[in-house]
């Protein structure tokens, strides 16, 4: 095996172009558990540790460029008003010292549907900057997906950024598991109101072979928030409302049975996160107060 | 390759490194600190637990050349000569059982009493959330921190 330490971004994609097979690796919380296990042994490591812009962030946009490598730990404690769906979801992973290194460009790279940042990326727009010695690639990431475990990322592409929308209002994120910390999501769920455009968004994570978004249940509860006037009016949701925003919620899954869940539990119980977060995001839209209860 | 770095305060030079081992690795077989304990290699017991540049990760999921040129801080360097106040604590509390998880156990405390000198029992818990301990059921370990706590309060 070979370890490649690029001192600098120019020459980390220099070394991914002349060695397409090499394997990033930045926190190592995935990486390292596959060369520990020996379900993986890379011809050769390419190490991001050194990258310094990788661990930066921008905010001076409409939206927020996040370096790939940044950790869990410092979005949820410095991009908590600029990216609250993300902070969410970052403080579900693993445990403090997981997310002292595991970051965004990891859960990107290694692409598990039970990614617990997809959904909330899906939830609040983003793109993802891919870089190689040929130019820039701005990857939507409903489209960054392709299959369980699989990217659109080309050999010879590294993620530098992902550009996440600014949050202009309430963004929530709830997942399912065993107990509060060190759990891979049995099913997870996002959701963000885009008060500016009267829309909504939603991502599901680990209840499909990829991450994805529940487009029905966002476009019937978009178009319901618009002709019921409740932007306008502010008014409570009627129940039936948010119970069908469950349902077209679970009907968005395609689960598979496995050791962490039944496809027919995680198909419910992606309808209840969206029924609660669809509650909470409401709540806090309307009063301003957020919702600070585990789901 | 050869891997150079602080452990400890000390400057340290692993060679004959392979490139896809661990840091915890180097500082049991090459290094000689066996303080660190490997136990599940992926991240989720936390009895690796040690202080890269200050922060505490696992020692299984750092690869050891990006160790290069960093500071590490295991649990044999928490007390210089003598126990460290948060050991002591431990004992003091009977938070030691068989013993497997406390070295982990040890430096994550030790670093969340460094931020938060007074922490809350949901501070006490969030921070010791990625240490698993199969022996003593976590009161004592809570116990122990609570101790530590106070008395640096005292003294302090």
């Amino acid at each position: 095996m070979d370890f490649l330490r690029p001192a600098g971004w120019a020459e980390a994609l220099a070394a991914k172009a002349e060695h397409p097979t090499a394997v990033p690796i930045a926190g190592g919380t995935d990486v390292m558990v596959e060369i520990n296990f020996d379900h993986r042994r890379p011809d050769r490591l390419l190490d991001l540790n050194r990258i310094g812009e990788l661990y930066t962030w921008e905010t001076d946009g409409p939206e927020v460029r996040l370096g790939a490598a940044v950790p869990y730990t410092r979005i949820m404690h410095e991009l908590r008003s600029e990216l609250p769906g993300l902070a969410l979801a970052a403080h579900t992973v693993g445990s403090p010292q997981i997310r002292n290194r595991g970051s965004v460009g990891g859960n990107l790279g290694a692409a598990s549907p039970a990614g617990d940042c997809h959904p909330a990326l899906l939830a609040a727009g983003a793109t993802v900057e891919a870089e190689s010695v040929r130019g820039t690639r701005l990857i939507p990431v409903e489209e960054f997906y392709t299959g369980v475990k699989r990217n659109a990322l080309a050999p010879d592409e590294l993620i530098r950024a992902i550009r996440i929308q600014r949050a202009t209002g309430p963004q929530q994120f709830a997942k399912v598991g065993t107990r509060n910390a060190m759990v891979i999501a049995v099913c997870a769920f996002a959701m963000a109101l885009h008060p500016g455009e009267r829309t909504v968004r939603t991502g599901i994570g680990s209840a499909a072979p990829t991450p994805v978004r529940a487009r029905t249940a966002e476009d019937f509860l978009t178009a319901e928030l618009r002709d019921g006037g409740y932007w306008e009016s502010g008014r409570p949701l009627e129940p039936s409302l948010a119970a069908e925003f469950g349902r077209l919620a679970a009907g968005a899954c395609n689960p598979i049975d496995d050791v962490r869940g039944s496809a027919a539990y995680r198909r419910h119980a992606v309808g209840v996160l969206a029924r609660r977060t669809l509650a909470w995001v409401w709540a806090e839209h309307t009063t301003g107060e957020e919702n600070h209860r585990c789901a | 390759m050869r891997v150079n770095l602080t452990v400890n305060g000390r400057p340290q030079q692993a060679d004959d490194v392979w490139e896809g081992e661990s840091l915890l690795y180097v500082l049991r077989e090459r290094l000689g600190l066996p303080g660190s304990k490997n136990a599940c290699e992926q991240g989720e017991c936390g009895s690796c637990t040690v202080r890269l540049d200050g922060v505490p990760v696992c020692a299984c999921l750092v690869a050891a050349g990006q160790a290069e040129g960093r500071e590490v801080v295991t649990v044999e360097g928490l007390g210089e000569g003598e126990l460290s106040a948060v050991q002591r604590a431990f004992i003091d509390a009977g938070a030691v059982q068989c013993g497997f998880c406390t070295p982990g156990l040890l430096v994550a405390a030790d670093e969340l009493l460094e931020h938060n000198p007074q922490p809350s029992d949901a501070d006490i818990r969030e921070a010791l959330s990625g240490n698993l301990c199969r022996c003593t059921g976590y009161e004592k370990i809570l116990d122990a921190v609570r101790l530590a706590a106070a008395r640096r309060g005292e003294a302090g």
